[in-house]
């Protein structure tokens, strides 16, 4: 099934009401189970409990320990049996705890979950969903906010994504599960408890568009994930210096929706890339680059990344100097010319 | 200092002797010490040499292609016949095979085309046989990883309610990997219908197992993992199918997981490019020699009256004419289409993946420089 393809009809429409990520990323869950026998779940924690952000409350309850199982604590381990599940027929989304503990899974992620197609000219596909929690800004400790995106984007065979908002969160991960290649599902930690209302099954853009979520004039803002909060607040503040600041959300990291961006820009002429990630060899460098390669005669300026430094992620009482800030934001637009 | 250091539980367990129902001289040993299991009946035996010998005659061909710098590379198996060939032979139609890059022979036992075995060592492509027909996953390279496929199709295969049994070949050195480890947990924590069968050729290139691990044998680790571990004369080809076959046998009726360890050698090289006589004794390798899988069968199946001269003859007819497809299939004109690169990355077609691909059929064409500055103009 491609993953743009309509929502399966056996998931009951329901009123409008008010989520969490969290609990619409369950939803998605939930609603794929009912709709497709062969989705099955498993990770850490995440069967009684309901995972350690409980975006699997329920399930286990629901559908049973067949479908719903707390798995031996090891990464390689999860993500390697998810293989086999899926070469025999099964869509198996599972959960990484944290970014960081996605790591002893790099080797079954890297090798396999993203050649095994192409190694196989396409006699053998993996729908697989890699759940990751990622990202800071949520008083964490070491090891629990990395944002490990630019491991994944950089390995061709992977589609990655991450939404910034519940309606999307739903309907991308439902996309996600439906997609015959495997997926990175990246979901930010600190956008967990974000709230709005929600219909669902809500559909919004297809899995591999970018959208834009603020219309402007002068600069061209891109965010993904944590960062599209960040995003939009930098151009609500920025209306008071006279800035029309154009919002997209990328949603897609790979593929990387060429289109949209590309549009925007040329309108603008201006752009600036913001992630909580370090900025050397991060996925800004490649929006810059792509951007610029495809759009230089538009550009009235160089192409900005507003990000982590390149640091280690601090701890929880130095987390607030390392992310990009509205403010921070502003001031790096206010080192170009503007004439 | 050595990291070697003396292990005083090692050194105070007692030697463990594999178990084997057809020892060196061809003599089948007493009840008493063939661990309760049953010499395998003349005809299944003389099935097993038939294809030993097959086998063997293909491997030998295709490392002699190697040589003549007409493969890319080949990792050979001789001397291993009796782990390969029982592990296939002890499969049924339904179950699947998670082969290592060494276990070509075990493909080429389970009706894989020497064309389609050597589509990767000759360089068209990663891999190129029909999984699903065979039931036999790609042959994987990085050590270990594929213990957890099969664990995680053993087990959707459980969830389905189907009688199917995954089996996996690895070798000694693959099981200092982390993966190996977190199959063998994950198979017995799931009661998955999986065998583990290790392939203790004593050595990880150049590394002999005493510098893998401390413990006795690899079969002694299963216990840790709370499933059975059986040690066995890996170059008996008699023990080995009889072993697995009840492993395969416990699998497929609920009782969960078993690690087998054959211990066999490595006669020829890890590949091509190595250089065996910087790290063991030609006495060593000899030694081995004369413990041969092949020669040992024989031994019993000429004294059982089994194995005729005439039956001999047609059994080595049938390995030349295999030999000559082998060397046939090298002189056919490989088709490798470079577009074909971009065909099977993902599902659906990606933009920046077709630009790519118009790039490199504008460069196939001579004018690659055309597509590109086709695609600014059309930018600016």
């Amino acid at each position: 099934m491609s993953p743009n393809q309509p929502l399966q009809t056996g998931t009951a429409v329901r009123a409008p009401e008010t989520l969490t990520m969290a609990a619409a990323l369950n939803a998605a869950i939930h609603d794929a189970m009912v709709d497709d026998p062969t989705v099955v779940l498993f990770g850490e924690d995440i069967g009684p409990l309901g995972g350690v952000f409980r975006v699997t409350d329920g399930l286990y309850a629901e559908f049973g320990e067949t479908r719903v199982s707390d798995s031996p604590l090891a990464e390689a381990g999860i993500v390697g049996t998810a293989i086999g599940m899926a070469m025999y027929g099964l869509r198996p989304v599972v959960e990484m705890q944290f970014d960081a503990f996605s790591y002893p899974a790099f080797q079954q992620i890297v090798s396999h979950v993203a050649k095994m197609r192409n190694r196989t000219r396409g006699k053998i596909q993996l729908p697989i969903v890699i759940r990751i929690p990622y990202a800071g800004d949520i008083g964490g400790v070491e090891h629990h906010s990395d944002s490990s995106e630019a491991y994944w984007t950089a390995t061709p065979g992977l589609t990655v994504v991450s939404p910034s908002n519940p309606a999307d969160a739903y309907s991308m991960l439902r996309g996600a599960i439906a997609s015959d290649d495997p997926v990175i599902f990246m979901e930010p930690k600190s956008r967990y408890w974000s709230k709005a209302s929600v219909a669902l099954p809500v559909q919004t853009e297809p899995l591999d568009r970018a959208v834009v979520l603020r219309a402007g004039t002068d600069v061209t803002l891109i965010a993904y994930g944590p960062t599209v909060k960040t995003a939009l607040a930098t151009a609500a503040q920025a209306v008071t210096e006279g800035l029309s600041i154009e919002v997209i959300d990328l949603r897609s990291l790979s593929p990387f929706d060429d289109e949209t961006v590309g549009a925007s820009v040329q309108k603008t002429g201006r752009a600036c890339i913001v992630h909580e990630a370090a900025q050397f060899g991060g996925y800004g460098a490649e929006v810059a680059a792509r951007l610029t390669e495809r759009n230089f005669y538009y550009l009235a300026a160089p192409i900005l990344r507003v990000t982590g430094f390149d640091i280690p992620y601090p701890s929880p009482k130095l987390e607030e100097y390392y992310l990009p800030t509205p403010d921070r934001i502003l001031a790096a637009l206010s080192t170009w010319e503007w004439s | 200092m050595s990291l070697n250091v003396e292990n005083p539980i090692m050194t105070t367990m007692p030697p463990a002797p594999p178990l084997r129902l057809i020892d060196d001289l061809g003599h089948t040993v007493p009840h008493n010490e063939s661990g309760g299991f049953t010499l395998p009946a003349v005809g299944t035996l003389l099935s097993l040499y038939r294809q030993m010998v097959i086998a063997r005659r293909f491997d030998v061909q295709v490392t002699a292609l190697t040589r003549q710098g007409r493969l890319a590379t080949y990792p050979s198996a001789l001397g291993q016949e009796a782990c390969e060939i029982a592990a296939v032979a002890a499969l049924d139609p339904q179950d699947w095979l998670f082969p290592t890059y060494r276990d070509s022979i075990a493909l080429l036992t389970r009706g894989v085309e020497p064309k389609d075995i050597l589509a990767s060592f000759r360089g068209d492509w990663h891999s190129g046989y029909d999984y699903h027909t065979h039931r036999i996953a790609p042959q994987a390279t990085p050590l270990a990883t594929q213990a957890l496929h099969a664990v995680g199709l053993a087990t959707a295969a459980k969830l389905k309610r189907h009688d199917t049994v995954a089996l996996t070949l690895l070798g000694d050195g693959a099981t200092s990997e982390g993966d190996a480890h977190e199959a063998f947990n994950f198979a017995a924590v799931w009661q998955a219908p999986v065998v583990f069968v290790v392939q203790n050729n004593q050595f990880a290139i150049s590394v002999p197992l005493d510098k893998q691990m401390a413990c006795r044998t690899i079969a002694d680790k299963a216990i840790g993992y709370g499933m059975p571990g059986y040690y066995v004369d890996g170059n008996d080809v008699a023990a080995m199918y009889a072993v697995i076959s009840a492993a395969m046998d416990r699998a497929r009726s609920g009782g969960g997981p078993t690690l087998i360890e054959g211990l066999t050698y490595r006669i020829e090289a890890h590949t091509n490019s190595d250089d065996p006589t910087r790290y063991r004794k030609a006495a060593d390798v000899d030694l081995w020699r004369h413990r041969d899988p092949i020669e040992r069968l024989e031994k019993y199946l000429v004294a059982q009256g089994a194995l005729t001269d005439e039956v001999r003859a047609s059994i080595l007819a049938a390995a030349e004419e295999l030999a000559a497809t082998t060397r046939d299939c090298m002189t056919e004109q490989a088709v490798v289409d470079p577009l074909e690169l971009f065909e099977h990355v993902y599902s659906t077609p990606r933009t920046a993946l077709a630009e790519q691909r118009a790039f490199l059929a504008a460069e196939l064409d001579g004018d690659a420089v055309a597509s590109v500055v086709a695609r600014e103009k059309s930018t600016r």
